[in-house]
């Protein structure tokens, strides 16, 4: 105590005690080593965060790149169009069961893999942890092509598997009540394994002398599960929903590539349509999807904070 | 109570083992599906392992000009996204974590702020800054906005935090500049972080689809995972061998990248907590 009473205010006077050109020189060396990011950051984010705001209560189109200040102010008229677009209504329906149902299936998962790696007994982990994590880091435009190819009616290999056991499998992709659940089994497919590696992280950070003691009551698997893993996972949990949550609101490449958003709009996601609308030129009005899909994105994370993250 | 402990063990390893092989197979089946004819690939019932092993669909691949120019394209891009980032990121890291300058705060705060802005919100206003600057269809308009990533100085600013003070300082005492000091004396000690970083830059590059796909409006210009879409969104009857083959080029590269250097991977996202 005595040692860092005496340290203490040396090493708080030795930076304020340090000369004034010296304070300078730091000063401008440090603007000199953000200066280069500073003025790309402000130029392709900065900037573009703030012109979307403005760009969605203005008629702005492609045809008027050339000549911005001839757009109109239109105010809120962007946002009122997409209460009566119905396709916008299709897109965000879509969209809303894509996450409401794909975010906890891939909770559900995983947690299973990282709970079942982390069991204590489970030789060749890495192994299991690299093959699970491996649809993570590929390109999901690649993995697009080989789930159409998976998911084709005559060739694919889910139809091939049916086959075996005598069951002629539908037109997967092709039939609008199955397009987008195919899409879901797709996503869960491909980003357990991110949970997977998050939760594990967690699991392991849960001390094992409350399994042990909790044993000694007489607790089976599934009440330790319960009671200990899920109530102290929780932070890790609710990291996990927010982050997957916010990626799955913004669900794209896979009906793009698998199913052009159809059949009949069963799978076109708001993604999908600020892209479409983009491509139309319409670019007030995508600016204006653009961010309802963002504010959607920053109210559901706080919602998630507030819900799970407060109850203890 | 043994016999118990061995039966849930099996299962596990079964229900495991049953897991990884629903995760792998689909890779294991796309690279056997694109050495197949077309003609096999379509056959009732499926052949697991090839019958007529042919390189065919690859030798079609490369002999299409748009795919060897967008491997070229992918990887240019790739290549130069990720050394813009290890230069702009850990300057700006630097100089967050060690100096002291006006505005710092502020500065690292709309950083952070913007780490989680989705890119389907910046993409139409990106994209009139790009047209704006005439870079569309260009390298230039293709690599400029993603040289500067919120996630890389987030990243290279955590892990200098974690450089003693005391060695700066000592540098500075000797006489040495502050960009001497940077590149002599901290650099050096940053390899972990920017091994890192070069990895989840040149994936995110590579993998990137939505801004390619919006930039680029020539074949000339298309990034491998564009030119991929493209030709397989534009046919009603997919010739799957070509596709395969140039899903197994875009996934191949990083499929044995991840597997020979997993644990920077895993380190990136203990880190930061993002893909």
């Amino acid at each position: 105590m005595a040692t860092a009473t005496a340290t203490a205010p040396a090493e708080a006077t030795a930076p304020a005690g340090a000369s004034r050109p010296y304070r300078i020189r730091q000063g401008l060396a440090g603007w000199a080593f953000a200066t280069p990011f500073t003025v790309l950051f402000l130029l392709f984010m900065a900037v573009p965060v703030v012109a979307s705001l403005v760009m969605s209560v203005t008629d702005l189109r492609s045809t008027d790149l050339r000549t911005p200040f001839a757009v109109e102010f239109v105010g809120v008229d962007n946002y009122a169009r997409l209460l009566d677009d119905a396709q916008f209504r299709r897109a965000a329906l879509n969209t809303a069961v894509f996450v409401v149902v794909g975010v906890p299936l891939t909770m559900a998962v995983g947690l299973a893999a990282a709970s079942a790696l982390n069991s204590g007994l489970v030789r060749f982990r890495a192994a299991f942890r690299v093959g699970f994590y491996l649809p993570v880091v590929t390109s999901i435009v690649a993995l697009a092509v080989v789930w159409r190819f998976l998911l084709d009616p005559e060739a694919g290999l889910v139809n091939n598997a049916l086959r075996v056991v005598g069951v002629e499998g539908p037109n997967w992709l092709g039939d609008s009540d199955l397009a987008l659940p195919s899409i879901i089994a797709m996503a869960v497919w491909r980003n357990f394994g991110f949970l997977m590696v998050i939760f594990l992280a967690g699991l392991q950070a849960i001390p094992t002398e409350l399994y042990e003691s909790s044993r000694l009551d007489g607790a089976g698997r599934w009440a330790q599960f319960r009671h200990i893993t899920v109530p102290l996972l929780r932070p890790t949990l609710l990291f996990g929903g927010v982050v997957t949550s916010i990626g799955y609101l913004q669900l794209f490449e896979e009906p793009l590539v698998m199913t052009r958003g159809g059949p009949l709009d069963s799978t076109l996601s708001v993604s999908y349509h600020i892209y479409n609308q983009f491509g139309f030129g319409n670019y007030g009005y995508a600016a204006a999807v653009s961010y309802v899909l963002f504010a959607v994105i920053v109210g559901l994370s706080v919602l998630q904070f507030r819900l799970l993250g407060s109850r203890d | 109570m043994r016999r118990r402990d061995l039966l849930a063990r099996g299962a596990l390893y079964t229900v495991l083992g049953l897991g990884l092989l629903v995760v792998v197979g689909p890779f294991l089946w796309a690279v056997l599906s694109s050495m197949k004819p077309e003609a096999e690939i379509r056959r009732i019932p499926a052949t697991w392992w090839p019958e007529v092993f042919t390189l065919g669909n690859y030798r079609e691949l490369l002999s299409r000009l748009d795919f060897p120019q967008a491997f070229a394209n992918s990887a240019i891009v790739a290549v130069l996204t990720t050394l813009g980032n290890l230069a702009f990121c850990s300057l700006l890291g630097y100089a967050l974590a060690k100096l002291r300058f006006p505005g710092k705060r502020a500065l690292f705060l709309v950083v952070l702020g913007t780490l989680m802005v989705p890119s389907m919100v910046t993409f139409v206003p990106q994209f009139v800054m790009v047209s704006n600057l005439g870079l569309v269809n260009s390298y230039g308009g293709l690599i400029l906005p993603f040289l500067a990533t919120p996630f890389g100085v987030f990243l290279m600013r955590q892990y200098l935090l974690s450089i003693p003070d005391e060695l700066i300082e000592a540098a500075r005492v000797d006489g040495a500049g502050e960009l001497r000091i940077f590149a002599r004396v901290v650099m050096p000690l940053c390899g972990p972080a920017l091994a890192t970083l070069t990895i989840l830059t040149f994936l995110a590059s590579w993998n990137n689809f939505l801004w390619p796909l919006v930039v680029a409006t020539t074949e000339d210009r298309y990034t491998l995972p564009v030119a991929l879409a493209l030709y397989s969104v534009g046919q009603n009857r997919i010739d799957y061998g070509l596709v395969l083959a140039g899903a197994v080029a875009v996934l191949l590269p990083v499929v044995i990248v991840f597997v020979l250097l997993q644990r920077h991977f895993l380190r990136g996202i203990a880190t930061t907590g993002l893909k």
